[in-house]
C-alpha cells in the first residue's frame, strides 16, 4: 500500500485548479480541462465559470453547476463530461449536446441523411479537411445549428460514438 | 375488489369518473427549457409532422394528437421529456427558485427532478434521491439526456436521509412524491387496479409517514414541502398530511392550481382530519382528462431567516 493520494472510485473529488495543486497522480486539472475545450472546440473558458469539475472512477470527469462539499460520496454529481487519463480526451455525447453550441472549431455540419446515420450510431465516409480525432457532429434543426454528439474522424471516416442507449433511427429532416 | 368503487362517494360525477378511468391516457411531453425553448421544440415537432396541442395551463406541456415524440429529433436532442400532464403539478406547487437547495425524496425515474432543475434554470442544487438502485439508472439517464448539471443523485432510504455528505444542513424546499397504491395511474397501467389490496395501502402508509416527517425535519424554517401521490386513497393522502400536522411543526398552505381540482376531504370512514387539509388538491381523471392525483403544500414552521427582525 502506498501513502500517495490516489483516485477513489467510490466518491467524487473536485479537480485541482492547476498542476501545482495536484495531489492525485494523473488527475486532470481544471485548467487543463478548460484549455482542452478551448483548444479543441474554441469553447471559451468563461463558459464554465459557474461550474466545477469532479473525478469519480479513473479518468471520468463530471461537470456540476455550482460547487459542493469536497470530496463527496454520492451516486451522481452533475453530468458526465469528459474522459481523461487517456491519450486523446473524449467528451460525452450529453456534454456536447449541452455545451457544444458554443463551439466554433472542429464542428462538422452534417446533412439530413448524414445526421440520421450518425444518430443511429453508424459510421460513414466523410469529406472533411479539418483535424482528425474527436469532432462535434451538428446539424440544422428548427432553424439553428444543434450539436448531435461526438464523432471520431479517422482516415476519411466519421465514426459515431453515440452510446447504445441514446441511438435512434430517426427520419431525415427536409433540407 | 375494484378500488375505484371506494371513491365514488367522493366524486361529483360517478359516471364521468368511471368512464374517464377506463379511457387510455393522452400522451404528453414536457419541453425541457434547460436545452431549448418552447418555440424551437414546437417548430421541430412541426417539421416532423407530429401533432400536438399546448395545454391551456402550461405552455411547456404539450398533448400529442398525432404521432409519437419518442423517436424524433427534438426528443433525441433532449428537448422533450415524456411526462403525464398532471405529474407536472407538484414541481409547480413547490415553486423552486434558481440558487436554492432542493430535495426530491423519491426521484426516480426523474421526471419531476428534471422539471425542478428546469424551473431553477439549472442553478442551485437538487438532491435527487431514490432508494431503488435499479430505478436510479433511469433517473441518471434522463437527467443526462436533459442536460441537467445542478443535481446530485443519492441512493438512500428517505426516511432516515442524512445531510452529512453535503456542505449545507437543511433544504429550502422538498418534494415528497411518495410511493403509493397508484390507482390514479389506472389509465396507463390497468394493473394498478387489479393488484390493489387494502394490505398494500396499510404497508405503504408507514413509509409515507416516515418520508414526510423526514422531509419536514430536513427543510428550513419557513421552507416548503410538497407531498403528492397518484392515489385517491385518503389513507395515503389527507391522513398523511394530518399525521405531519400532528407530529411535526408545519402548516398546510393554499396554492393555486391551473387545473380543475377538488378540495382535500376532512372525513373518511371513521377518521377525521384537521380542517386545513381542505387546502390540499385532489385531481380526478374526468376533471381535466388526466391521471388521478393528490397534491399538498406545507410550510415548515418557525421563522425564516429572511423574515427575522421584520416583525
Amino acid at each position: 500500500m502506498s501513502d500517495e493520494p490516489s483516485n477513489d472510485g467510490q466518491r467524487f473529488d473536485r479537480l485541482p485548479e492547476t498542476a501545482e495543486e495536484r495531489e492525485v497522480p494523473g488527475r486532470a486539472t481544471r485548467e487543463e480541462v478548460l484549455d482542452w475545450w478551448n483548444e479543441r472546440f474554441e469553447i471559451p473558458p468563461e463558459t464554465f465559470d459557474e461550474y466545477t469539475f469532479w473525478e469519480k472512477g479513473a479518468g471520468k470527469v463530471w461537470v456540476l453547476r455550482g460547487d459542493t462539499a469536497n470530496p463527496i460520496s454520492v451516486e451522481g454529481l452533475g453530468m458526465t463530461f469528459l474522459r481523461t487519463r487517456q491519450e486523446h480526451w473524449k467528451p460525452t455525447t450529453n456534454a456536447v449536446q449541452r455545451f457544444g453550441r458554443e463551439a466554433t472549431k472542429n464542428v462538422v455540419e452534417l446533412g439530413a441523411e448524414e445526421a440520421t446515420t450518425f444518430a443511429a450510431g453508424e459510421d460513414q465516409e466523410l469529406d472533411w479537411e479539418g483535424d482528425w480525432g474527436y469532432l462535434i457532429a451538428a446539424h440544422d434543426v428548427a432553424g439553428e445549428r444543434e450539436p448531435i454528439g461526438v464523432g471520431l474522424f479517422l482516415y476519411g471516416e466519421l465514426r459515431s460514438t453515440v452510446p447504445k442507449g441514446r441511438r435512434e433511427n430517426l427520419d431525415a429532416l427536409s433540407e | 375488489m375494484n378500488p375505484l368503487q371506494r371513491y365514488l362517494p367522493l366524486v361529483d360525477d360517478e359516471e364521468a369518473f368511471l368512464e374517464a378511468c377506463d379511457r387510455p391516457l393522452p400522451y404528453s411531453v414536457r419541453v425541457n427549457t434547460i436545452k431549448t425553448t418552447v418555440d424551437r421544440a414546437t417548430e421541430a415537432l412541426d417539421d416532423e409532422g407530429v401533432g400536438y396541442e399546448q395545454t391551456d395551463w402550461n405552455p411547456e406541456i404539450l398533448r400529442l394528437t398525432e404521432g409519437k415524440a419518442g423517436t424524433t429529433w427534438p426528443y433525441f436532442h433532449g428537448w422533450l421529456h415524456g411526462q403525464e400532464e398532471v405529474s407536472a403539478l407538484p414541481a409547480i406547487a413547490l415553486d423552486p427558485q434558481p440558487g436554492e437547495t432542493v430535495w426530491d425524496t423519491c426521484a426516480a425515474p426523474g421526471s419531476k427532478s428534471t422539471q425542478l432543475s428546469a424551473l431553477m434554470d439549472d442553478e442551485g442544487f437538487v438532491v435527487a434521491n431514490d432508494n431503488s438502485l435499479g430505478r436510479l439508472s433511469a433517473l441518471r439517464h434522463n437527467a443526462e439526456r436533459l442536460g441537467v448539471t445542478n443535481v446530485a443523485v443519492t441512493n438512500k432510504d428517505a426516511r432516515n436521509f442524512s445531510l452529512k455528505p453535503f456542505d449545507f444542513d437543511q433544504f429550502d424546499r422538498t418534494l415528497v412524491d411518495a410511493p403509493c397504491s397508484c390507482e390514479g395511474t389506472c389509465r396507463k397501467n390497468p394493473d394498478a387496479l387489479e393488484k390493489w389490496t387494502m394490505d398494500h395501502v396499510h404497508s405503504v402508509v408507514g413509509i409515507q409517514k416516515g418520508i414526510i416527517r423526514r422531509a419536514i425535519q430536513a427543510t428550513r424554517p419557513g421552507g416548503t414541502v410538497v407531498y403528492s401521490t397518484c392515489t385517491f386513497a385518503p389513507e395515503e393522502n389527507e391522513a398523511i398530511v394530518n399525521h405531519a400536522l400532528e407530529t411535526e411543526d408545519c402548516e398546510v398552505v393554499e396554492f393555486d392550481t391551473p387545473l380543475e381540482t377538488s378540495p382535500g376531504i376532512t372525513e373518511w370512514e371513521d377518521e377525521e382530519y384537521h380542517p386545513s387539509v381542505e387546502k390540499t388538491h385532489r385531481v380526478y381523471p374526468h376533471q381535466n382528462d388526466t391521471g388521478g392525483f393528490f397534491c399538498a403544500k406545507l410550510r415548515v414552521g418557525g421563522v425564516a431567516e429572511s423574515e427575522e427582525g421584520e416583525a
